[in-house]
């Protein structure tokens, strides 16, 4: 399976994964959600960043099923479900990820058929491996 | 000069291109010298002329190495656009400032790919994973039809877009195709029960809804209008260029701003229309970008051929066929043509606007010729 090639921006995302919380970037003078990472503040072009610790629900804005030809890991698994998730407190800001049946359970352990756009969900946080979304 | 200062004051006066397959023998470098060569041929220019180059990322024939092989001279403009597939009408917009401005006075346009019988660029996760990407691939959202499919599942969500939405648009390219010799998928009819039962590649979107993996080159030579009188060839002008890169958008994975379903077509579309004497009501045939189904209908609302929520809906009775309101992609297109990264649209905008194509709309006297739509784009207006 691939694992995310962190950058300088990104890294303390995967940092506060790692210790169970999802956290997203904001702006520290005018308090701006932003995702994915980067320098500064679109809003403000201020450099002053904080992570914060966010409610880690949300709800499905789409999703797909990705069928072969794929990398092998993920042809072992498919088809399996890839969900974009908006967070509950800002809905523009949307996380990739995958919708499971428990932490740490493989990308195909949901049924597709249970997947629906505006599904209510809550991230989990399997031991050593990305967050994960499950049915809230 | 301002951008409407580029009005109709170059012309597009030769196009070439190899055979297209899913396999041919020869390199990318030597097909893009035949797609060249062919395309001054019909120009009726020499080679030595050529001073300005421009062609866009993902290309593997490089200025120097095209130069040196065909004999160009010595060149005083050359410009490579990024993106990938959304970079294939900035080409020509490129050329045209460069002309209209004087930097050059023969430009060529080109794309050579072996995408049939060549590597996959998304399975080279050594390149695409140190990027942004690192936020969508580990999650197995590995290819572009994913990413595409994501929005599009969002889009027949919001809108109540069908899959025989999306499947109007792989019959009029399949169509199309089947009156042209040159396509790959000439002589290849499709029906709707073999695109509703094909397998999925990425649901919402089955094997149909995916444009076809294809060797070949295109290219095309642009000369001021001046110049154009002069030439063997009926000129083909470019009335109006755009490129378009939205606030806050992010690559083909467009999901991290306010309006996802409004990309880069809009942008691109609001500068286009700027400067042209005519809107979307007067455009008589449309080549738009179709790696997938679902970039038509986003674009059809991008380029204002009807309202947000409205594309779906567009393509029904026929509008897309000749004949209907807005014949679209009549070459086939990368659905059902060839898959070169879109330059053929932009040849095949040009015949249509010459009166040559295999799929001939009566009269067209304007066209619409797009880029990818989901990366940062590019457009074309051309008029005979």
């Amino acid at each position: 399976m691939l694992t995310p090639v962190t950058d300088t921006d990104g890294a303390p995302f995967w940092e506060y994964a790692a210790q169970g919380e999802l956290r997203v970037q904001a702006c520290a003078d005018c308090g701006e959600l932003r995702f994915p990472p980067r320098p500064c503040c679109p809003h403000c072009q201020s450099f002053a960043a904080e992570w914060r610790l966010t409610s880690g629900r949300g709800r499905v804005w789409s999703y797909v099923v990705p069928h072969p030809p794929l990398l092998p890991d993920y042809a072992a698994q498919a088809p399996y479900n890839v969900v974009m998730v908006e967070l509950e407190e800002t809905p523009r800001i949307r996380l990739v990820g995958n919708l499971v049946s428990r932490a740490g359970a493989s990308l195909d352990s949901l049924d597709p058929e249970r997947v629906r756009i505006g599904a209510r969900v809550r991230v989990v946080f399997p031991e050593g491996g990305l967050p994960q979304w499950v049915l809230a | 000069m301002t951008v409407a200062g580029l009005k109709d004051a170059t012309a597009i006066v030769g196009i070439g291109q190899t055979a297209f397959a899913k396999r041919l023998p020869e390199d990318e470098k030597t097909l893009a010298c035949r797609a060249v060569l062919a395309a001054l041929d019909d120009a009726g220019i020499a080679p030595g002329e050529v001073d300005g180059l421009a062609s866009y990322t993902m290309e593997e024939t490089d200025e120097v190495e095209l130069a040196k092989a065909v004999g160009f001279g010595d060149l005083t403009f050359f410009s490579k656009v990024p993106y990938g597939g959304g970079g294939s009408c900035a080409t020509v917009a490129h050329l045209a400032g460069a002309i209209a401005s004087g930097q050059a006075s023969v430009g060529v346009a080109w794309r050579s790919r072996k995408r049939g019988s060549g590597p996959r660029p998304w399975t080279n996760t050594t390149v695409q994973l140190p990027t942004p990407a690192q936020w969508t691939r580990p999650f197995g959202l590995l290819r572009p039809a994913d990413e595409i499919a994501m929005l599009a599942r969002r889009y027949m969500h919001e809108y109540g877009a069908t899959r025989d939405h999306l499947f109007n648009v792989a019959l009029a390219c399949r169509n199309r195709a089947n009156q042209n010799p040159a396509a790959v998928m000439y002589e290849r009819p499709l029906t709707r029960e073999m695109y509703m039962t094909s397998r999925w590649i990425s649901e919402p979107l089955c094997l149909f809804d995916n444009c076809l993996e294809t060797d070949g080159a295109l290219a095309c030579v642009l000369v001021s209008k001046e110049r154009a009188r002069d030439c063997a060839k009926k000129p083909v002008y470019v009335h109006s260029v755009a490129q378009g890169l939205p606030a806050q958008h992010h690559g083909m994975v467009n999901y991290w701003n306010d309006d996802p379903l409004t990309g880069p077509a809009w942008t691109a579309a609001r500068q286009l229309w700027k400067h042209a004497d005519f809107t979307a009501d007067d455009v008589d045939v449309a080549q738009i970008y179709d790696a997938f189904t679902a970039l038509v209908p986003l674009s059809l609302e991008g380029y204002g051929f009807c309202g947000r929520g409205e594309g779906g809906a567009f393509t029904e009775q026929g509008a897309l066929e000749i004949g209907g309101r807005l014949p679209l992609n009549t070459s086939g297109g990368g659905l059902s043509e060839a898959y070169v990264h879109g330059f053929n649209l932009i040849n095949e905008g040009v015949k249509q606007l010459r009166g040559t194509s295999t799929a001939q709309v009566p009269g067209a006297a304007t066209c619409l010729v797009t880029a990818g739509e989901g990366v940062p784009t590019s457009a074309l207006l051309l008029r005979s």
